[in-house]
């Protein structure tokens, strides 16, 4: 109980705990910067340049063909600014688009042949890359639960655990650049069908510049016998970050499927643009999860990740189904919409969504659910918590075309808001061409009560704990619909990324 | 137990003076009722010792067992053995009522240095005390008071004082808003919570629940002070009576 006055900012909130959320910003563990001896491309973006990734990356000339053509369209575009963000203009040319651990210039065979520096950093994230390791905090019931990990550092991939295991179940799980050398005419097959390098600025730009991704194939029939999982790590300055990655699931095969990523705390911010390409056969079924927890800039918005990112599920086979599940917690800007074509009959495609903006964070993110087939489903459920002065927006396409008959929707949009300064905004397309779909649009705003809070802390837990649990309550079924190993890693990231955000 | 001494209390954002010097003595074991005019102050007065933010306390002391209370944090207050059962318990989607017993229990252990209890036998625990209150194993899953009825709110008060073992309980209008019957099964909640260690604060307006809780003293409170103490039978009188008289007697 204090006895001094407070300043009350507004009914429920006080000056003390918006202050509070100002120390969030310190809180980045992931923050820290590896001393790796670091190869760079020269500083820039034109041809000679695409040419240079194409090369270290020993990419057949039909590849670099693709590239070329992706640059040369990308010189005559514009960047887009419909998304509700804002934001310096980026100086496309002062970037480096290639940088690589010195280490990595004769490419290892094994992890044993890997700068140990560059493992620690993983070990240091928690993300462990020897092999018969478990994925960091995960101990299943029924025993030993493996993941196979493919460590992406900058724009380059590590090495991939548990590949031998992976290939006597014909599951070809390895980074796209390898993937090219070795399956490619699978890569030829796939590259570009689902996102052409013609769908979007950023889209663009990453298929003349991306560098390297992972690349998964499960074959017909094929459970993949363990989760694979990518980790994403930016460690260079002014570098753009642009993987790009491939997923193929033939018919009557399930994968699924995490990414995490992280990057040091820098003045600069940094570019991300990815794409990721889904195929799914009939029957088949993929589970993509993010945990996406990107440096997010300080409190003043200084630095952090901007996070442009295309992602696309194409649901081809009948009753095909896709899950996108992701937790945005980082990044200073976020331009994101997995989204998914319900090409094949019966097909499904659903998308849980947790995006947390703090700070001066900017988020525009949603999903596209894009129904052709007849009998098709959707279900969005997306949970925004803005904080501090950060701007959440929800953007979200539901389009039912004319041959869809009977396909449905329902999309539940809710926005939590924590303090005074932030803002949450929807802005829901809606498109029906026959008359025999289904939509269900549901959206609420609430915002954390000092009451909720009171009652939770006169019960014995204290303000971040309270905040913790009131935020977690309304994550829930988000959270319920991640992997158990990524569920414990968001829950704690979700409690992280609100302290001190009290409002 | 509880030592309230002078103490005057006003809302921040306004110059209203609201406590104007109570003085009240609580001991182990003990069950007070404080009755009074809509206004005088009591539900402030639950407030102040829990904690919340919106009053100032301009004069006077409160302390738990020799504890200066008005110093510490609304959790602190907890650990230290104090609980409210709020008039108007708020509702908080998504968090289920058991995942919220457990963390509030499991919260104030470690604040005193105690083992925490693991899930099973925390359920186990909790159980056994939801029975008597005619919680059941559904009601346990619900979020906390969404969609609860007055009476089922009111029940998962005593139920988390049940759970939690607090050692002073303040029991804000309890009965408010209660049929006969769940106000009965309130009653014998806290009366099953009655021991040598434990003391209760009951505000509340009707003689009727202090028919079940039977008090050792009523205070009469009126505009910020207690006017008048006594026995169980300053309840009937005020309940036959009114306030005027005893108004009078002060002025």
């Amino acid at each position: 109980m204090k006895i001094d006055t407070v300043d009350v900012v507004r009914e429920g909130v006080d000056a003390d705990t918006v202050a509070a959320v100002r120390t969030v910003g310190e809180r980045y563990k992931y923050g820290f910067e590896s001393d790796i001896e670091t190869e760079y491309a020269p500083k820039g973006l034109n041809e000679d340049i695409v040419r240079l990734i194409s090369s270290k990356n020993e990419e057949p000339e039909w590849l670099l063909d693709w590239r070329l053509a992706a640059y040369r369209r990308w010189v005559n575009l514009t960047e887009p600014t419909w998304a509700m963000v804002h934001y310096p203009a980026i100086d496309f040319q002062d970037q480096y688009y290639y940088a690589q651990p010195k280490s990595m210039a004769v490419r290892p065979k094994s992890l044993d042949e890997v700068d140990p520096e560059l493992l620690r950093t993983y070990e240091k994230l928690g993300i462990p890359l020897k092999e018969q390791a478990l994925l960091a905090g995960v101990e299943a019931p029924e025993g030993e639960r493996r993941v196979a990990v493919d460590a992406v550092f900058d724009s380059v991939s590590l090495g991939t655990t548990f590949k031998e295991e992976l290939a006597k179940a014909g599951v070809i799980f390895c980074p796209i650049s390898e993937a090219v050398r070795d399956h490619p005419e699978l890569v030829k097959k796939y590259l570009g069908t689902v996102v052409p390098a013609s769908d979007n600025y950023y889209a663009t730009l990453n298929s003349a510049v991306f560098s390297d991704g992972s690349f998964v194939y499960i074959p017909e029939g094929v459970r993949c016998p363990m989760e694979l999982s990518t980790y994403f790590r930016i460690n260079a300055q002014n570098t753009g970050q642009f993987e790009r990655t491939l997923i193929i699931a033939e018919k009557g095969s399930y994968v699924s499927y995490l990414e995490g990523c992280t990057a040091p705390m820098r003045d600069e911010n940094q570019l991300h643009a990815a794409v990721v390409e889904l195929i799914i056969h009939e029957d088949a079924e993929i589970k993509y999860s993010t945990v996406q927890n990107w440096y997010p800039g300080d409190e003043n918005g200084k630095g952090g990740i901007y996070n442009f990112v295309t992602k696309r599920a194409d649901c081809r086979g009948d009753r095909a189904k896709v899950m996108w599940t992701q937790v945005e917690t980082g990044s200073a800007i976020t331009w994101k919409y997995p989204s998914c074509i319900l090409r094949g009959d019966g097909s499904q495609g659903e998308f849980y969504s947790i995006a947390i903006a703090n700070n001066m964070q900017q988020a525009d993110t949603g999903t596209k659910m894009i129904h052709l087939g007849k009998n098709t489903r959707s279900r969005i459920v997306s949970k925004g918590i803005s904080a501090g002065k950060a701007q959440n927006t929800y953007r979200g396409l539901v389009s039912m075309h004319p041959k869809a008959k009977n396909s449905r929707n329902y999309t539940q949009c809710d926005s939590l808001l924590i303090g005074d300064q932030c803002g949450a905004h929807t802005v829901p397309y809606i498109e029906c061409r026959n008359n025999s779909s289904r939509i269900e649009h549901e959206a609420t705003t609430s915002k954390v009560d000092d009451d909720q809070l009171f009652y939770c802390r006169s019960r014995g837990m204290d303000e971040e704990e309270a905040v913790a649990l009131v935020v977690n309550g309304f994550c829930k079924e988000v959270l319920q619909s991640l992997p158990m190993e990524f569920a414990m890693e968001a829950q704690k990231l979700v409690a992280i990324s609100l302290e001190g955000s009290v409002g | 137990m509880l030592n309230i001494k002078n103490l005057h209390v006003k809302l921040e954002e306004e110059d209203k003076v609201i406590l104007k010097g109570v003085d009240l003595n609580i001991g182990a074991g003990e069950v007070h009722a404080i009755m009074g005019p809509n206004g005088s102050g009591k539900s402030t007065l639950s407030y102040v010792l829990a904690g919340r933010d919106g009053y100032e306390v301009t004069d006077g002391s409160a302390s738990l067992d020799g504890v200066d209370l008005l110093d510490m944090d609304p959790e602190d207050r907890a650990a230290a053995g104090l609980f409210l059962a709020f008039q108007y318990p708020v509702e908080i989607p998504g968090v289920g009522n058991m995942t919220f017993l457990r963390t509030a229990a499991n919260a104030q252990r470690k604040a005193r240095g105690e083992e925490e209890l693991s899930a099973a036998a925390f359920l186990k625990l909790v159980r056994a005390k939801a029975a008597s209150l005619q919680i059941d194993a559904e009601m346990l899953k619900r979020p906390v008071n969404v969609g609860f009825s007055g009476g089922e709110k009111k029940r998962n008060e005593i139920l988390q004082m049940a759970v939690l073992e607090p050692k002073m309980c303040i029991l804000d209008e309890t009965d408010s808003g209660l049929d006969v019957d769940a106000m009965k099964l309130v009653a014998e909640g806290v009366n099953a919570l009655r021991s040598a260690g434990r003391s209760f604060l009951i505000i509340t307006h009707y003689q009727r629940l202090l028919d079940h809780i039977k008090p050792d003293f009523v205070h009469i409170m009126a505009d910020g002070k207690i006017i008048k103490t006594d026995g169980p039978d300053l309840a009937l009188e005020v309940e036959n009576n009114g306030y005027a008289d005893l108004l009078a007697e002060v002025a």
